[in-house]
């Protein structure tokens, strides 16, 4: 069934016809992680598909998924788009290898996985939080709640995980 | 110019040198054209015409692209009284240059017409803001859009920045290095009258402007403009009655993609663009190599874009573009200029089209720039390339142009001249 919500400003709408995002975010709003996995080669995908980018079989499993990895890149926003944005700058957007499957199917891929760094309640972070991330920085998923059947995964610092030393961020504060 | 001889310029699959850019058209680069994306596409359009000496009969195929943003070729051949025989408005913007002079080839070599004008028309600044801001910021999101608008990842610089992102970490490019890119090109500009932004900068106020997201200053990014730009391409044989110097396609290839279109960033490394994958089609259909180069149009819709299109296509080894853009060799008296007219940074920002242009201009030897015209009608160029003086290239022979729509997909096209 389709769904819409709100969200910092922005009107979310996921149409009936859009089978995958609906199964997608329906998984997210009971704050648990699935991605599709193939039927035939057996490989998850993200964002959600029609077809396996692999072997193109159209058939696939939505399976719970380990949602923690690494920073493999990111932005920082000082200057927002989005009006609702602009109260949360600086803001982080990124981009995250998934430790599940990251190096397959071949070396340079991995489930890169888009999300904003939030606090464990899912709101944008604060500054001092968004100053110590950075490429390495090992993070989880948690979920910021949109609608019935619609919530927003993002990333917060894994404080239970061995953190490297020095998180690489761009040279200019 | 001379060929290598081991270059076989009979490939019935290539067609070097069998059809030419013979006329080039655009009006202002401003802000706030006054006017209708209709009207810009309509003047680019009739100018190109005139350029090339043709007349409106004399064109019987038109290709544009655009983003929801502007006009369609149907409006713009009524207004001018052009019969089409063939005409296509096809959704994109960077890659699409050299990718549509690919197509107007095909659609020549195939007998479906006879002459292709393409355009592109926008109100970048006062309809659609190329930047993603005003109306495009509050639209409704769904569909591909939740993985990317929701996280307020909507813009150009904000998708395309983790790329850039990650290449200095994994090559250590330096901001300074980068920053030379709009430095060098505003020098450029400042030798084109017609660029909206003429001012010169220097790198340390690139990198003193204020940050817009990480690692892209405000001077990092291209300007929004309004304006309308068109390519007439046509027949070698034809373009021989045609008013100038002709202006031969080598090569073209686009729009070229790394895997996963839908998220390329799937993909990596990350750091690597299209070009990557495009070189081995532009230089083997060209039958010339990076080196041959004496021109380069590497779409600056911001500094990183022209430095990592350099690299992937083999102006210089992977990771050493940070290098390459900032030793001189693209400044003009530079070993190979790049955006010569200031480019996307600078002159103004029409999705790659302008930069065909100027491309089309160095290869005839008559860059716009302002030299005295002598009695030929030709400018009477001075290769001093102070500030207000002269842009054209010595000895300008062979041009690339490489187009840009985000990391993952490219076009690029080589031409020569005659």
């Amino acid at each position: 069934m389709a769904v819409q919500g709100t969200y910092l400003g922005m009107s979310l709408d996921i149409n009936d016809l859009d089978v995958e995002n609906l199964a997608y975010f329906k998984h997210c709003a009971a704050h648990a992680f699935h991605l599709q996995k193939c039927t035939k080669c057996g490989l998850l995908r993200y964002p959600p598909t029609t077809a396996c980018p692999w072997c193109m079989s159209g058939q696939s499993d939505w399976v719970p998924v380990d949602a923690r990895g690494a920073v493999h890149s990111y932005t920082e926003v000082h200057h927002a788009i989005q009006p609702a944005f602009k109260a949360h700058t600086p803001y982080l957007i990124l981009l995250v290898d998934l430790d599940t499957q990251k190096g397959k199917p071949s070396e340079h891929e991995a489930l890169r996985v888009v999300g904003n760094l939030v606090t464990p309640d899912g709101t944008l972070a604060p500054p001092d939080m968004v100053r110590r991330v950075g490429i390495g920085t090992r993070v989880r998923m948690v979920f910021a709640d949109v609608a019935p059947g619609l919530a927003i995964p993002h990333w917060t610092i894994d404080d239970s995980a061995q953190q490297p030393a020095k998180p690489w961020r761009y040279v200019q504060e | 110019m001379p060929m290598p001889a081991e270059i076989d310029t009979t490939s019935p699959k290539y067609l070097r040198d069998k059809y030419a850019i013979v006329g080039v058209g655009e009006t202002t680069y401003t802000r706030g054209s006054g006017v209708t994306t209709r009207a810009l596409g309509t003047w680019a359009v009739r100018n190109a015409i005139e350029d090339a000496g043709l007349k409106a009969s004399d064109v019987d195929g038109m290709l544009s692209y655009q983003s929801g943003d502007s006009t369609f070729s149907t409006f713009i051949a009524g207004d001018l009284g052009l019969r089409l025989n063939f005409y296509m408005d096809v959704f994109g913007g960077g890659s699409s240059t050299e990718a549509l002079v690919g197509m107007a080839i095909g659609l020549m070599e195939a007998g479906m017409c006879k002459a292709v004008v393409i355009f592109r028309a926008m109100n970048g600044f006062s309809q659609v803001r190329i930047g993603g801001t005003g109306a495009r910021a509050v639209a409704p999101v769904s569909g591909d859009a939740l993985h990317m608008r929701a996280y307020g990842w909507q813009s150009a610089g904000q998708m395309f920045a983790p790329s850039f992102m990650r290449h200095m970490h994994d090559y250590g490019t330096r901001p300074e290095q980068v920053a030379a890119v709009k430095a060098i090109h505003s020098e450029h500009a400042s030798n084109n009258p017609k660029a909206f932004y003429k001012k010169r900068f220097t790198v340390d106020e690139v990198l003193a402007s204020r940050m817009i997201c990480k690692p892209l200053h405000l001077l990092d990014c291209c300007v929004e403009t309004d304006n309308g730009t068109a390519l007439l391409v046509t027949s070698a044989e034809r373009a021989r009655d045609c008013r100038h110097p002709r202006t031969l396609i080598r090569g073209v290839v686009g729009r070229c993609s790394k895997p996963r279109t839908d998220m390329h960033y799937q993909h990596g490394p990350i750091s690597t663009v299209a070009g990557h994958y495009a070189r081995d089609i532009l230089w083997p259909n060209a039958g010339v190599g990076p080196e041959d180069i004496d021109v380069t149009g590497s779409y600056d819709a911001f500094t990183f874009t022209t430095m990592l299109q350099l690299e992937d296509y083999g102006f210089c080894k992977k990771g050493e573009g940070g290098q390459y853009v900032s030793d001189g060799t693209i400044r003009l008296g530079g070993r190979r200029p790049n955006n010569t007219s200031g480019g996307h940074l600078c002159e103004g920002y029409t999705h790659g089209l302008n930069m065909v242009i100027e491309n089309v201009r160095q290869l005839r030897h008559d860059a716009d720039d302002s030299c005295p015209i002598g009695p030929d009608g030709m400018r009477q160029h001075t290769y001093d390339y102070r500030e207000g003086g002269c842009r054209q290239v010595k000895r300008c022979e062979l041009t690339a142009n490489l187009g840009w729509a985000n990391p993952g997909t490219g076009s690029a096209m080589v031409m020569r001249r005659d």
